[in-house]
């Protein structure tokens, strides 16, 4: 993190919640939870993991600052919506859940081993470099991710599904030389750098 | 045909519950004419329904008893039941005020013997149970019904049923060929006191009222513990007619949500209080009471009856908003799932019967009422446009009976300026 970020960050010092309502997409909506624990009840994912969303929602209030960011429980939301549904507060669960691990990653405070982060940062790379979704270059990349060795235990233990992909016509083994892509590269390149200098400016993110 | 007579002087009140009655009691005491206006066949409306109130665990008979001596010897107020308002036109100090009066076929002559009910073999559901049980067609709506006089239900009109009940009166009483009547009368005022309904359980989707039959209603369950209810006061499960020991009450079930009502309906908190102690009564140290709440809202006073309940031993808080309840398919036993607030420990448990505290939402919604008027946004009556037009008990606000009873009095006070001022413009 950049010293101009150290500075933005300085006037938030004991007061995460407010940090959060600023800088996280959807965070305004944390002070209107009322801990009635409908969403941890709901969430599918029930006693997998640490931090329900009204777990994590009590601890930004609390100030649990390096807790929240840090934990793992955001990157694990599969993006049901069973939680935002059943919200008697109608709080945009799901939404926050994603805010508040983007802002984890942007900060670099998110969990490093975690597999949903490493997925969706190959996820995005691979979809922004040319606009279109590689799906071979993204599997293997998948698979690699621990190393060498367990891709190919991998890709071997998958490779009935990849055979079926294949002859379904889904797969092209050609993609892993060039891979489709949009008609106009640069300008979605264009479009997503317009878009984040307007996200930093709003939620006050120094370059 | 019905003789009503009235002017710009009469206040009409609508809804005969304890608002309706205390309102048109109050106006009619202070020297007022008053036509106090009934839907359904007796005075009364839920609290006749109650087993106990609050916070006293007196029995309602008893309130309803002091306002009906009060009404018997009040020269000043008419009661019409079996009516209902259709179109209110007009404004302060001058409405017109149209009326449908649906046909009774029993009149004046009725002793309340109940010849004909014994005679009449058909059986309708019984509302006042609601519908747990059955009754005549030929029916006194309840034991403390005003006025005492049965009613014929529509339904064995111009059947040999009907007949039957005809050839069992001894005091001309039947009449099967009363027809529906509309009338037009004049008023000055009208207290709308139309009060509540509960909120419709089978729209929580995760509770699963509409397909666990061991998850009632609280207002269910105020019927089971009622000697005059569906199961002569036991507390059983609907599904087997085994005793029900082991009680969980669910809070603000449709209420605080803004996915059903917005607001909090302020008495159902003291409600499943009370309620837990029907099961103490019925079952004693064996009875077991689990109240499931987000935070318990016994205002003012009532804090005492939640400091008595709180030392409870046989009633368990767990403070939560459940997710869902499940059903054992073997058992019928309902499953409750969710997390505990308070240290955040995923709970699935299991219980005889479970008792949703359902929300208050107005009888009448706002938009529902013949003439303009400003409601809430939940559809609670807050005034009229017209100025003449005033909203009493459950009908304006979620209210116990206590505060319905000063709501009531309210309105009469403010009705009665009304028409005190169109005495003055007259004269
Ligand atoms: C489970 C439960 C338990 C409760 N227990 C207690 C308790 O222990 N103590 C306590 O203080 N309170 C209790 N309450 C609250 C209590 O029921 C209300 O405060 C009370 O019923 C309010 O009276 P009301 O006259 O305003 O309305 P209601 O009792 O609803 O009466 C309204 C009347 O208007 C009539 N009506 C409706 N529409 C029309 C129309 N269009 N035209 C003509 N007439 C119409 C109805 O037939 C009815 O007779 C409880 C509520 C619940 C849900
Ligand atoms: S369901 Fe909504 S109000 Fe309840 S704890 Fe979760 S976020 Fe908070
Ligand atoms: S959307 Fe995410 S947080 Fe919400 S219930 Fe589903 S997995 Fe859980
Ligand atoms: S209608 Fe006749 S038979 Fe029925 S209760 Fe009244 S008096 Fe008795
Ligand atoms: S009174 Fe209690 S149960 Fe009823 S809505 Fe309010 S908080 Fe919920």
């Amino acid at each position: 993190m950049g010293a101009m970020n150290e500075q933005a960050l300085a006037k938030y010092t004991n007061n995460f919640l407010r940090e959060v309502e600023e800088r996280v997409e959807e965070g305004e909506w944390v002070k209107m939870c009322m801990q009635c624990g409908v969403c941890a009840g709901s969430c599918p994912f029930g006693p997998d993991w640490e931090h329900s969303p009204q777990k994590i929602f009590m601890m930004i209030r609390a100030g649990k600052r390096d807790e929240v960011l840090s934990s793992d429980s955001m990157w694990m939301c599969t993006s049901c919506y069973n939680c935002v549904v059943r919200c008697p507060r109608e709080l945009p669960i799901t939404q926050i859940m994603h805010g508040l691990a983007t802002y984890a990653q942007r900060l670099g405070l998110a969990p490093k081993m975690n597999p949903t982060r490493k997925f969706s940062l190959l996820f995005w790379d691979n979809c922004t470099r040319t606009g279109r979704v590689n799906e071979l270059k993204l599997a293997l990349g998948l698979y690699f991710m621990d190393g060498l060795v367990a891709g190919i235990k991998k890709a071997w233990a998958m490779r009935n599904t990849g055979l079926g992909l294949l002859m379904a016509g889904r797969l092209n083994p050609f993609e892993i030389l060039k891979g489709h892509e949009c008609k106009d590269k640069a300008g979605i390149q264009r479009m997503l750098k317009k878009a984040y200098e307007i996200e930093e400016k709003r939620r006050g993110f120094a370059k | 045909m019905t003789e009503v007579v009235a002017t710009s002087q009469t206040i009409v009140v609508v809804g005969g519950g304890i608002s309706g009655m205390t309102a048109a009691l109050e106006a009619a005491e202070c020297g007022r004419q008053v036509l106090l206006i009934e839907k359904t066949p007796a005075l009364g409306g839920r609290t006749a329904l109650l087993y106990r109130y609050f916070p006293k665990l007196c029995h309602p008979t008893c309130g309803l008893e002091i306002n009906l001596r009060r009404l018997k010897s009040s020269r000043n107020l008419r009661v019409l039941t079996m009516a209902e308002v259709t179109k209110i036109t007009g404004a302060r100090g001058d409405y017109s005020v149209s009326l449908k009066l649906s046909p009774r076929y029993v009149n004046e002559n009725c002793t309340a013997c109940g010849a004909c009910s014994e005679a009449v073999e058909a059986a309708i559901d019984n509302p006042y149970n609601y519908g747990l049980s059955k009754m005549k067609a030929a029916y006194l709506p309840h034991a403390m019904a005003y006025p005492q006089r049965y009613v014929l239900d529509p339904s064995i009109v111009g059947t040999p049923e009907g007949e039957k009940a005809k050839a069992a009166c001894k005091y001309g009483a039947i009449d099967l060929g009363m027809k529906q009547e509309t009338l037009e009368i004049k008023a000055g005022a009208v207290i709308w006191a139309t009060g509540w309904q509960p909120y419709d359980a089978a729209k929580i989707q995760p509770y699963g009222y509409d397909r666990y039959p061991n998850v009632i209603t609280s207002l269910e369950f105020e019927r089971l513990a009622d000697p005059h209810g569906p199961t002569g006061g036991k507390i059983t499960r609907p599904s087997d007619g085994r005793e029900a020991k082991d009680i969980a009450f669910i809070q603000c079930a449709g209420s605080r949500d803004e996915n059903h009502l917005r607001h909090c309906s302020r008495i159902c908190c003291m409600a499943s209080l009370k309620q837990t102690q029907y099961v103490r009564e019925a079952y004693g140290e064996e009875g077991k009471s689990t109240v499931y709440y987000i935070d318990i809202r016994a205002i003012d006073r009532f804090e005492d009856f939640y400091r008595k309940v709180l030392a409870d031993k046989t009633v368990r808080f767990v403070k939560s908003k459940p997710a869902r309840i499940a059903e054992d398919r073997k058992t019928l036993d309902p499953v409750i799932h969710g997390v505990d607030t308070e240290g955040y420990h995923r709970y699935a448990s299991r219980h005889d019967l479970v008792v949703l505290a359902v929300g208050m939402e107005p009888a009448v919604k706002g938009a529902d009422i013949p003439h303009e008027i400003v409601a809430d946004s939940s559809g609670f009556i807050e005034s009229a446009a017209s100025g003449g037009f005033f909203g009493a008990g459950c009908a304006s606000n979620a209210l116990d009976v206590n505060r319905s009873v000063q709501s009531a009095t309210a309105s009469a006070l403010r009705a009665i300026q009304v028409v005190r001022k169109s005495d003055r413009v007259e004269a």
